[in-house]
């Protein structure tokens, strides 16, 4: 990529290594809220609903996780996924893959936490409703999601906040590989270091295009759904 | 014409509940047996919704037992009840009627006759497919009674369904409920508006602090009260 043109114009021309960077990051940001989403949503709705010794110490743990460093869990994905870790033999490190894990990892206690909170209030409005209409658990999980879908959006979007801004994580367990694991933070991180600050300003740009694109699709989503649902 | 029910009579027997201390329920004695509906009636905190949750099984008594048909475990497959502040579920009308009848088990092929059924029994057909959460209060407790009746009941409680309700949308509440009441479903209903008991109710349960002070026919109960509280309570006093 020229040095000496300007971030607007890199984005314009269609530079096609800004381009494959910025694939990757939709990929690797977007597989991690989707796999974070199957586990956190069933995980907080349960939370939500079942009363279990320690609960309040797991509802303060989850809140906590909300806040987990990404360097840390960068470290332990790294540790877990390197050769002589636990996960090594899936030869995972340094692949997009390991991104996705680590980024799954952070957002999870994200989604979970603000779906139980929000499956909580919606439990304590429909309680009497459906207990009186005789609906076992798996029935009330599955209506609280659902009446709850348009809220629970708001916790993906959080979830793809966190992942789309996250580096320290990834540039540990992906290495920042040129063509293979760099994404758009890592490569912010690294064309500011380098002082090809056009670049990353292109990039800084475009990153903060997609996220208001994708808040601005699921805002108009939530609306439409509210408007048509209640 | 229904079947009689397997659900009725439903009998207290020494029905107290209790909670943190405080005496909600205390030692009722009563049979709620086919027939014209039953109102509860008694100032606010008397215990009448309470009531109306441990008859529909919702909650356990305290002390005593509760037989429904003279059973003492039945699941609620044929009681349903309309609670003062229903929860719309966030779908349209005729979609929180057709989550009643997917959660009564009613065969799916059925589903969309039944609706209309029932959307026209409560005169919600135009509204089939307005957000439920968007219907005005009134409306809102009409589809809660559509929904309510979804599950075919034999008997339906009601707690204080016109409650906050302006008198176009009581009527039109009170109508249903002589609709459903000609249809032999038992209707159990609290209501502290005499007015209503008196327009709807065969029956009149009196409570005060927990307690049955008067039970009897509506008429007589209405013309000739025989107990201080429920005097008191007809001319307008306060009952503290």
């Amino acid at each position: 990529m020229p040095n000496d043109v300007s971030a607007l114009q890199l984005v314009l021309s269609s530079d096609p290594a800004l381009f494959a960077i910025v694939r990757l990051s939709l990929y690797v940001s977007l597989s991690a809220v989707a796999l974070a989403a199957l586990i956190g949503i069933p995980l907080g709705a349960w939370i939500a609903l079942t009363n279990f010794r320690g609960r309040q110490g797991v509802i303060v743990l989850l809140n906590a996780l909300m806040g987990l460093p990404p360097v840390v869990v960068g470290l332990a994905v790294y540790l877990a996924l390197s050769r002589s870790g636990p996960l090594g033999s899936f030869g995972l490190l340094f692949t997009p893959g390991a991104m996705i894990v680590a980024q799954t990892v952070l957002v999870t206690p994200i989604i979970a936490a603000l779906t139980r909170q929000t499956i909580e209030d919606l439990w304590i409005e429909y309680r009497d409703e459906l207990t009186a209409m005789n609906l076992g658990p798996v029935g009330r999980v599955a209506t609280l999601i659902w009446d709850a879908r348009f809220s629970l959006v708001t916790a993906l979007l959080a979830g793809f906040g966190r992942a789309a801004a996250e580096v320290g994580a990834i540039i540990i367990v992906g290495g920042n590989i040129e063509g293979f694991t760099r994404t758009m933070t890592t490569a912010i991180a690294l064309e500011t270091s380098k002082g090809d600050l056009p670049l990353a300003v292109g990039l800084g740009l475009v990153l903060i295009g997609i996220v208001i694109a994708v808040n601005a699709l699921a805002w108009t989503a939530r609306r439409a759904g509210e408007r048509l649902a209640g | 014409m229904r079947a009689p029910s397997s659900e009725l009579p439903i009998e207290f027997d020494g029905v107290t509940v209790a909670a943190g201390g405080v005496t909600i329920l205390d030692n009722i004695a009563l049979t709620l047996a086919p027939g014209a509906p039953t109102v509860l009636i008694g100032p606010n905190g008397s215990g009448k919704s309470t009531l109306l949750r441990v008859a529909m099984g919702l909650l356990a008594p305290s002390r005593g037992c509760i037989t429904w048909g003279g059973l003492e475990h039945v699941p609620p497959l044929k009681r349903a009840i309309v609670f003062q502040r229903p929860a719309m579920l966030r779908r349209s009308a005729s979609a929180n009627i057709r989550f009643a009848l997917r959660a009564a088990g009613i065969p799916r092929a059925d589903h969309a006759r039944r609706t209309a059924e029932l959307l026209e029994l409560v005169g919600l057909q135009g509204l089939a497919d307005r957000a439920a959460r968007r219907l005005s209060g009134g409306e809102q407790q009409r589809l809660a009674l559509a929904r309510a009746l979804a599950r075919d009941p034999a008997v339906l409680f009601l707690d204080e369904p016109t409650a906050s309700l302006d008198p176009v949308a009581t009527k039109a509440v009170e109508d249903i409920i002589r609709t459903v009441s000609e249809r032999n479903i038992k209707v159990v209903m609290a209501t502290h508006d005499f007015g209503e008991a008196r327009r709807l109710a065969g029956e009149v349960v009196m409570l005060h602090r927990g307690r049955i002070v008067e039970t009897g026919a509506a008429a007589s109960f209405f013309d000739a009260p025989r107990t201080l509280e429920a005097r008191a309570f007809l001319a307008g006093e306060l009952l503290i």
